[in-house]
């Protein structure tokens, strides 16, 4: 019988001069989520269930950028992706296009299991969630007064730059909040508030599992779909390790971020703290980016080469650290 | 070295009865789109360009479920769905859920180019293909009778089973295979490097038939049907949810980097795991090769290198 661990991420890229008091929210928030977790393996629930449980908690506290506080899209709406795998047998369940849905990775598990699927999403995600009985709500339901705040900023952000993903060169003065210089997406990092959530787990049995939701990049077109709900991009887990990851949707796209951690475990042969390091040293280029990972022998490590990501992780020998930087 | 390129027509459950009357349209139109590729290649095309080009080829032919000739969803509308990746600068451009576009491996490609962003999907991407101005035609134009006979033998062969909608005590059967095996060839593609080792591939695909409404592939996921970086191009076909557990595209390359293996043994090697019956796919490196395994029963493929080799083929994998 092997040991249990747990990690769970709130997102990469933090600015800097977030207030103290946001902090320690975030933190705060992050403990209860493990708290939740270390719990349900205490029970002996499975890797699976574990991860369903502790991004549910995630998404129903609006601290974060997932479920309930979820960022807008440019038309001021919310749509929510998720996705959830399982190691063992890599079964795995997506969902994109949710804009009713309160816990879009419960619905990402349903796909996984109840239907003939893999991945499901917009008005198709929707209709099947109904049909299975899942609680709905209106999409006002997820908007917060913080990220239609945000919106406003990142709106104001775009119409100073010409191409998005040019870094501006100080030409954003609207707003004290706007001072910070480091950029994400190409938007000044301070309109990233507390982010993206996942989280990674490996039971007792050594069974590893991953899942991750978000309601994507501010400001986003409608129907543009990230990292989150593709798996081996935002989301990953094998017989080796589960795998959750945050920041630049595009660029952990391109670098099938989730999936690299595994492969480099199983055909460079490294354990998984190296893996992680190799990764996010190696395969990001441009793109800044986290993550967290579980291996099948309870080890837990996270990696990121952003100012910050909101993280927590524990062991079953009593270790555990929630941090921001 | 040279260039070298691959297209492919689906790999699946194809009977080795097949009637003349569904295998020689579908070799012809291999073989022309083929040499449209050959052409832009001896042209001097960028690979992402003769990629997209042989694409728009396979979409506007019916035989081939992309684009015109595309399955149905069990609501009998077309969601379509392609990707594009260069190998080189590793950008990539995804759709899905794409009902009125004439050419979704286009639309990807303006993704790609015209946005910050690398995949969109239903009325987003259907918005933004109107915003560029992309041709778009009504639904019924993509519909044909071959697919409607289809869907229907799809949905007769569901009523036998347990609707999965109902709570059911077992695994839900993941995308059954249908009664005529013909009807689960999908997804056309083609790889393509140039003599300077320029990589690029795309995919198209209409999805499987009787699918549910909402349902996306392996194809617009980078890593499991479509990907490209500078060792190597693939695109890859077959039972979706297989691809995607076992990130077959970026394997192929993951295995040439991580394990040192060549282009044919990293593919083969990938396809090995999946289990069998399940895909396929083309793969070219940047020296030149081209490799065309599968472990289904067939997939229609053709591929050509610049020292004049060339082939066209549906069944007996070359791995053997």
């Amino acid at each position: 019988m092997g040991a249990w661990a747990i990690a769970v991420h709130g997102g990469a890229g933090v600015d800097p001069n977030l207030p103290k008091e946001r902090q320690e929210e975030a933190k705060r928030l992050l403990t209860r989520c493990l708290d939740i977790g270390i719990s349900a393996l205490r029970s002996n629930l499975s890797a699976i269930d574990v991860v369903e449980l502790v991004v549910r908690e995630l998404e129903t506290d609006p601290l974060f950028n997932s479920g309930r506080g979820s960022a807008l899209t440019e038309n001021g709406k919310v749509e929510i992706e998720a996705s959830i795998m399982d190691g063992p047998k890599r079964r795995c369940g997506a969902v994109s296009g949710l804009t009713t849905v309160k816990n879009p990775v419960s619905l990402a598990r349903l796909v996984m299991e109840k239907s003939p699927h893999s991945y499901l999403a917009f008005s198709g995600a929707e209709e099947f969630a109904k049909k299975q009985g899942v609680e709905m709500v209106d999409n006002e339901y997820f908007i917060t007064e913080d990220n239609v705040g945000m919106l406003k900023l990142a709106k104001e952000a775009n119409s100073i730059l010409f191409d998005y993903r040019i870094p501006a060169v100080g030409t954003c003065g609207a707003s004290a909040a706007m001072d910070s210089p480091l950029q994400m997406n190409g938007l000044p990092i301070s309109v990233y508030a507390p982010e993206t959530v996942g989280c990674v787990v490996v039971d007792k049995q050594g069974r590893c599992a991953a899942a991750t939701s978000t309601g994507g990049l501010m400001n986003k077109m409608s129907g543009r779909i990230g990292d989150s709900p593709l798996i081996g991009s935002g989301t990953y887990a094998s017989e080796l390790c589960g795998v959750s990851c945050t920041g630049e949707g595009e660029a952990i796209i391109r670098s099938t971020l989730a999936r690299e951690v595994s492969a480099v475990m199983e055909y460079k042969r490294l354990n998984l703290h190296e893996a992680v390091d190799y990764v996010i040293k190696n395969k990001l280029d441009e793109g800044k980016a986290g993550l967290i990972a579980v291996s099948k022998d309870g080890e837990v490590a996270c990696g990121f080469n952003t100012t910050g990501m909101f993280r927590g992780c524990a062991t079953e020998d009593g270790f555990m650290e929630v941090g921001v930087w | 070295m040279g260039w070298a390129i691959a297209v492919h027509g689906g790999a699946g459950d194809i009977p080795l009865s097949l009637p003349p009357e569904k295998r020689l349209p579908r070799e012809a139109g291999l073989r022309r789109c083929l040499d449209v590729g050959i052409a832009a290649l001896k042209a001097h095309n960028h690979p992402l360009d003769v990629v997209e080009l042989v694409v728009r080829e396979l979409e506007n032919n019916p035989h081939f479920n992309a684009g015109k000739g595309s399955v149905l969803t069990t609501s009998g509308t077309v969601e379509m769905e392609a990707c594009i990746m260069d190998g080189k600068t590793m950008k990539c451009g995804a759709v899905s859920g794409v009902s009125t576009v004439v050419n979704a491996i286009s639309l990807a490609r303006l993704v790609m180019d015209k946005t910050p962003h690398i995949y969109l999907a239903f009325d987003g991407a259907e918005a933004f293909a109107r915003e560029q101005g992309l041709e778009t035609v009504e639904m019924s134009h993509f519909i044909t009778p071959e697919n409607i006979e289809r869907l229907k033998q799809a949905q007769e062969a569901d009523r036998v089973q347990l609707d999965y909608t109902q709570p059911i005590p077992k695994e839900v059967p993941k995308e059954a295979a249908v009664a005529d095996g013909d009807s689960q060839t999908g997804t056309v593609g083609c790889v393509a490097v140039d003599s300077e080792g320029s990589l690029a591939t795309a995919t198209s695909t209409g999805g499987i038939v009787n699918k549910m409404v909402g349902r996306i592939g392996d194809t617009p996921i980078i890593g499991a049907g479509t990907y490209a970086n500078h060792l190597c191009a693939i695109s890859a076909t077959g039972r979706g949810e297989a691809i995607i557990r076992g990130t077959i595209a970026r394997d192929v390359a993951a295995v040439m980097e991580f394990k040192g293996l060549s282009l044919k043994e990293a593919a083969a090697y990938v396809i090995d795991q999946v289990p069998r019956g399940n895909a396929g796919l083309i793969a070219v490196s940047s020296t030149g090769e081209v490799t065309m395994p599968f472990n289904t029963t067939g997939m229609f493929r053709a591929c050509a290198t610049e020292d004049g080799y060339s082939e066209i083929a549906i069944w007996d994998s070359p791995t053997k």
